[in-house]
């Protein structure tokens, strides 16, 4: 199934969202969303006054059932954007879904066990602490431990990768998960998740939203939310009497499709889309999210830590120069030091013989009868002995010194230690007992990493570097990489503390890893994510697990955790600087009655005061599913200061939505004019 | 020269406030100097000093003080007739009366449903409204001053002692500045004596009671704590109370300056004066906005009734300008003293003091009100545009989070509450129909105005309607509770709650909230969030006047 993209089935989606739209008008469903619940109550009020006036012959029915047609749709469209969110994930949820099928396990008494003598039991029966014998073509039943043995394991069911995987008992890379499949040899795991919470279930449940929380955050807005719904229900509850005082009458009818396009429909209508919509994007990118909150902190980090290796470098030392010792020909250092690497299989050496290809234009054929010379960690030195008895060598300093029994003249003394300075890794290359030039080997850092943390420190948010290397090396590739700050020879301990000192700060802390000794920190930290290859003690303390075991992918999920809150936010902005051109339709509709003069209120020229009201209702309705594409997808983001972003979007969502419906609903009166609906 | 003048007195006003503000931030902190007459004073009253109070205690603390205060004021004005200090032999006040007066004063309302000269002794005056008008004030300052450290102070779990903050907003802040603002009162003619009212015979013969009193110093406070409870019952208006433009310029600035020199006080306590100057420009923005609207309707004046500017219900020696001023002071700071009759400007004029109440008076306000109020729309407007950076919205390094927002909702709704449902009743049910004084919607307007008022604990009226009617005593004391106490307390509830919160240092992905982006989604937030609310009833009461107006109709 791998990436999702692929599922989404439109059309059917569409549909089957339609559907739902229909069954969630349940009022038992409907209650947890307080503003359309009350939209709902207010539409059949109408409905019901609308039908009286229908068979009483009152004029105004027509009316009537006209806004609470517009009223009901508001509450379909709600659902729709709602239903809509929740299908993609259930597509997503179906596939997994697939994979847990029921089979029979080989149950072994203890983990020494023969496999000959197990028990078959029924996969959906087993309990935690058992131990289960699985090998080649075998569905691993649930979330385990390796406990003995070794095995491939292909996990594409699970991460979407179709290279196996090893698992072996001991170690890092022993937890196997549920639904991936034994690809060669086997093993014998122990069982660490109950019946039906193993980490597929969860996934599942989470894609599906049926475990769904609301996050403090939606839960923070939705508590505004009512607030402002009981806010117009005072003001439209009192408006009768006020009215009655100044001589007139405002029907009920009015008065509800007021109170509903005072409301904030539009935020209220698709809160809970915009929160589905964002966990389903971190579906997307492959990142299952435990919680909904672990998404949102995501978005209020402060502080990531990154893994120096694989995430700011390609994780290997590789050849960046050559420099010749005095009076030696560059070709011949090139060529010399082709040699000493032909043989070495290392990423080192391998980098070592491009770098000669890139400089000779060839490289250099394999000698024949020539000898291999290894590394050893007592020679520290490799390389290749020639059947002439010419001997090529390359390796640490001190070695090739002490080999040659010569020390580098002045100039390239000075050379070797620049290098070390510029926290490199200086390899001599010597022929015989010639020492020839020195090979700069460094960690090279990935293209567009740099402009990847200029981007975060526009946010706000610092980088550190998290590596095992030394003080000197570790400043020279976090200056390249434009880290803020680094931690060298760090010790899971060390960056335990350092999580403890950045959150003592008051700063949130975002960090990856992926072994067991990684776990408190993954705990401690604000946003953990693990990495699906780690171990699971690893994938317990994270709140985040991504699939693909990428460590660049917290940047990814700290974008997605903004972009989240900016369309909450947006969206409420809009909502609510909505109300300004509502009132202006609205008021001078009821009132001019009373007194004519209120007819100025009416700024944007509305036709009728019917054609007013109406044009309201409708653009309440209109506008809610015109915002569902941007509820589902996202408010663009791109990465910037709080300062900008909020000049942006308070230009964009909150102006916006100061004119937007003033257009909008002259532009709907107009159409009702032209098609004589009022 | 109009805009000179305008200028001269706010820079008169800030330049004032900035240096009361350093004052303040000094006493509040505790001066050394004043520590031992302090500390003795307090013990004397059995509290100890050094205790650190939660929001809890704190609130407990301000609602069991203010209950005590209004029980001694209701009996004192009950009683007041066989008290002594009593010259003109008042009698003792109704109770639904008595019970107005003392919620009134007890909420820094000073809304005035009696007349000073005719219904309260001078011991009431003294013991009583006095004594009131500096505790009341110093209550909003303390219950600020606490709001301000929960907001502002680094974490822990307590907002310090209401009885020290009291006592140093009384002693070492409202006292002084009486005393030197009474003093300057007395000597530009205001009366400050315990003899009975003069009966002087007029040129034409008649037999006239001119009255008197201790006014100087309870006009002083009045003044100051932006109680605006005047000792006669026309208030500034009166010759007594403001004789002179020297006066009535002293009383001006004093209305507005404890106010003003908060927002300052809050950007000392953050550690960060920006975020006060923010909150004074929000404002002063608002302020200096319906200042002009109402200069330029009382100076261009009603067509209708004649050329000139709109003079009725003013006084020749203010004018136009003056009593345009004093009016938008005093319903932006909750001070409720006027120098002109209300009821009498025009239509809009009149629409702009009730906007600047039914926002909640958060256009400078209640000493300390002010500020705390406009903190309830500072955590809605974080709250909302916030999320749009893509981050838990903060404020001052500190989340606002749904105990927050709950808590703002909560104190949010009081103003709605109030005065819609205040107001609807009052236009309905017969008994209080009877106040109505004018037809059409300028009798809507007065229902609508007496509610703002009261909600918003200003205290000026529109002085047509009968404020004195039992029904509205009654409610109008309801709602003058509710529109303190529901407020202050979801307040002190949020501040309580922010303190025990780490404050996250500021980077380029936090929320600035100081600037002219702030300032306007400040303002924007009060405007659409606050002020919307009432453009229904608004549109009944003024503006339709408004536009009877200018179609030439009169009420």
């Amino acid at each position: 199934m791998s990436r999702n993209d692929k599922s989404a089935d439109m059309p059917g989606l569409y549909s089957a969202a339609a559907g739902q739209s229909v069954t969630k008008l349940d009022p038992r469903q409907l209650w947890r969303n307080p503003v359309m619940f009350v939209t709902a109550v207010v539409a059949a009020m109408t409905t019901v006054l609308g039908l009286r006036d229908l068979m009483s012959g009152t004029p105004g029915a027509g009316v009537a059932l006209h806004i609470a047609f517009w009223l009901w749709l508001c509450v379909l469209f709600a659902n729709f954007a709602e239903a809509l969110a929740e299908g993609r994930g259930k597509a997503r949820a179906d596939t997994l879904r697939a994979t847990k099928s029921e089979t029979k396990v080989r149950v072994l008494a203890d983990p020494d066990a023969d496999p000959d003598t197990a028990s078959e039991v029924v996969s959906t029966t087993l309990r935690e602490g058992q131990f289960v014998y699985v090998a080649a073509g075998d569905i691993v039943p649930t979330d385990g431990e390796a406990v003995r043995g070794m095995a491939s394991v292909n996990e594409s069911a699970v991460t979407g990768e179709s290279a196996p995987v090893i698992r072996e008992a001991g170690g890092d890379r022993s937890s196997v998960t549920g639904g991936t499949t034994i690809a060669s040899d086997w093993i014998v795991m122990k069982v660490t998740a109950e019946p039906g919470k193993s980490f597929l279930d969860r996934m599942i449940a989470l894609v599906e939203g049926a475990e769904r929380q609301k996050t403090p955050n939606e839960i923070a807005l939705n508590i505004l939310l009512v607030g402002l719904t009981l806010i117009f229900l005072f003001v439209v509850v009192t408006l009768p009497a006020f009215a009655s005082y100044s001589g007139t009458t405002i029907p009920v009818v009015v008065l509800g499709a007021l109170f509903v396009t005072l409301i904030p429909t539009t935020i209220g209508g698709l809160l809970s889309a915009i929160g589905i919509a964002g966990m389903d994007r971190l579906v997307k990118a492959n990142v299952i999210a435990k919680s909904g909150r672990a998404v949102e902190a995501a978005g209020d980090v402060d502080t990531l830590l990154l893994d120096k290796t694989g995430t700011i470098t390609f994780g290997n030392r590789m050849a960046d120069t050559l420099v010749a010792a005095p009076g030696v020909d560059m070709h011949r250092l090139a060529r010399a030091a082709a040699l000493a690497s032909l043989a070495d299989e290392t990423p080192e050496g391998k980098s070592i013989v491009e770098k000669a290809r890139e400089m000779l234009g060839a490289i250099p054929p394999m000698p024949t009868g020539a000898t291999f010379v290894p590394f050893t960690a007592q020679t520290r030195l490799s390389g290749l002995d020639l059947a002439d008895g010419r001997q090529f060598r390359k390796g640490a300093i001190d070695a090739v010194i002490r080999l040659t029994g010569q020390t580098p003249p002045g100039a390239l003394a000075a050379q070797v230690d620049a290098i070390a300075r510029a926290g490199g890794t200086p390899l001599l290359v010597a022929e015989d007992s010639t020492i020839l030039g020195v090979v700069h080997l460094k960690d090279i850092v990935k293209p567009g990493v740099r402009e990847r943390f200029a981007e975060l420190r526009a946010m706000g948010i610092r980088t550190v570097m998290i590596t095992g290397d030394n003080p000197l090396t570790a400043a020279a590739i976090a200056a390249e990489a434009g880290v803020d700050d680094f931690l060298a020879e760090a010790t899971p301990e060390m960056k335990l503390d350092l999580i403890r000192r950045e959150q003592a700060g008051g700063r949130l802390v975002a960090m990856c890893g992926d072994g067991s000794n990684d776990a408190p920190a993954l705990a401690q930290a604000d946003v953990g994510v693990a990495m699906n290859s780690g171990t699971s003690a690893a994938k317990e303390a994270a709140n985040l697990i991504d699939l693909d075991s990428d460590p660049t992918k917290l940047i990814e999920v700290v974008m997605v955790g903004k972009q989240l809150l900016i369309s909450r936010g947006a969206l409420t902005t809009f909502s609510i600087a909505n109300d300004v051109a509502k009132y202006f339709a609205v008021l001078p509709a009821i009132f001019v009655a009373a007194y004519p003069g209120l007819a100025v209120l009416n700024i944007m020229g509305l036709a009728s005061p019917t054609s007013a009201i109406l044009s309201a209702v409708i653009f309440n309705a209109l506008i809610l599913i015109a915002l569902v594409p941007l509820a589902l997808r996202g408010v663009a983001y791109r990465p910037a200061s709080a300062a900008q972003l909020l000049r942006r979007n308070l230009l964009v969502y909150g102006l916006g939505g100061l004119i937007v419906p003033f257009v909008g609903i002259k532009a709907i009166d107009l159409c009702l004019v032209t098609l004589n609906l009022a | 020269m109009t805009l000179l003048a305008y200028t001269l007195y706010f820079a008169a006003l800030i330049s004032t406030a900035l240096c009361l503000a350093l004052w303040m931030s000094r006493v509040y902190g505790g001066l050394p100097a004043l520590a031992g007459f302090e500390r003795a004073f307090l013990r004397t009253s059995g509290v100890d000093p050094d205790r650190q109070m939660t929001w809890g205690t704190y609130a407990m603390a301000v609602l069991a003080f203010n209950l005590v205060c209004f029980v001694v004021l209701y009996a004192i004005l009950r009683a007041q007739g066989a008290l002594p200090l009593n010259p003109d032999g008042i009698g003792g006040m109704p109770p639904d009366l008595a019970f107005n007066t003392a919620v009134s004063f007890v909420t820094n309302t000073n809304w005035q449903a009696y007349s000073g000269e005719a219904q309260v002794s001078y011991l009431s005056q003294m013991a009583g409204l006095t004594v009131q008008n500096f505790v009341s004030a110093g209550t909003g300052m303390a219950v600020a001053v606490g709001v301000i450290r929960g907001f502002t102070a680094p974490k822990g779990n307590t907002l310090g002692n209401f009885w020290v903050d009291l006592t140093r907003s009384v002693l070492w802040i409202l006292l002084p500045l009486s005393i030197i603002l009474g003093l300057f009162l007395a000597w530009q003619g205001v009366p400050q004596t315990l003899q009975g009212a003069v009966t002087a015979t007029g040129l034409e013969g008649g037999e006239q009671i001119i009255a008197r009193g201790p006014a100087a110093a309870q006009i002083a406070i009045k003044q100051l704590g932006t109680n605006g409870g005047g000792f006669f019952g026309v208030n500034s208006a009166h010759p007594f109370e403001n004789p002179t433009i020297a006066s009535n310029l002293a009383q001006s600035l004093s209305l507005l300056l404890i106010p003003v020199a908060f927002c300052f006080l809050f950007g000392r306590m953050a550690g960060d004066r920006r975020q006060g100057w923010a909150i004074f420009a929000a404002m002063a923005v608002m302020f200096a906005a319906g200042l002009c609207v109402i200069h330029i309707y009382e100076v261009a004046g009603n067509p209708a009734l004649g050329l000139g500017a709109n003079m009725e219900g003013k006084e020749q020696r203010f004018g136009a300008m003056l009593s345009s001023l004093w009016a938008a002071s005093t319903t932006a700071a909750s001070n409720g003293s006027v120098n002109a009759m209300h009821d009498s400007f025009m239509p809009l004029s009149g629409l702009v003091m009730m906007v600047f109440m039914q926002i909640g008076e958060v256009i400078f306000g209640g000493v300390g009100a002010g500020l705390y109020g406009m903190l309830l729309y500072v955590v809605l407007a974080v709250f909302l545009a916030g999320l749009m950076v893509g981050r838990t919205p903060e404020y001052l390094g500190r989340k606002i989070e749904a105990r927050e927002v709950t808590l703002a909702v909560l104190a949010f709704l009081s103003m709605p509450l109030c005065i819609l449902v205040g107001g609807a009743i009052a236009t309905t049910v017969p008994a209080a129909l009877a106040s109505v004084q004018d037809p059409g919607p300028h009798g809507f307007s007065e229902i609508l105005y007496a509610y703002s008022s009261a909600t918003g604990n200003n205290g000026s009226a529109f002085g047509g309607w009968g404020a004195a009617n039992t029904w509205h005593t009654t409610a109008l004391g309801l709602v003058m509770l509710a529109g303190r106490y529901a407020i202050i307390i979801p307040l002190l509830g949020i501040a309580g709650s922010l303190i025990r919160k780490p404050k996250a240092a500021a980077t380029s992905g936090t929320f600035p909230t100081h600037g002219p982006l702030f300032v306007t989604l400040l303002v924007l937030t009060v405007l659409i969030l606050g002020a919307l609310t009432f453009l229904p009833v608004l549109a009944l009461g003024p503006i339709a006047e408004e536009t009877a107006r200018v179609a030439g109709q009169t009420f």
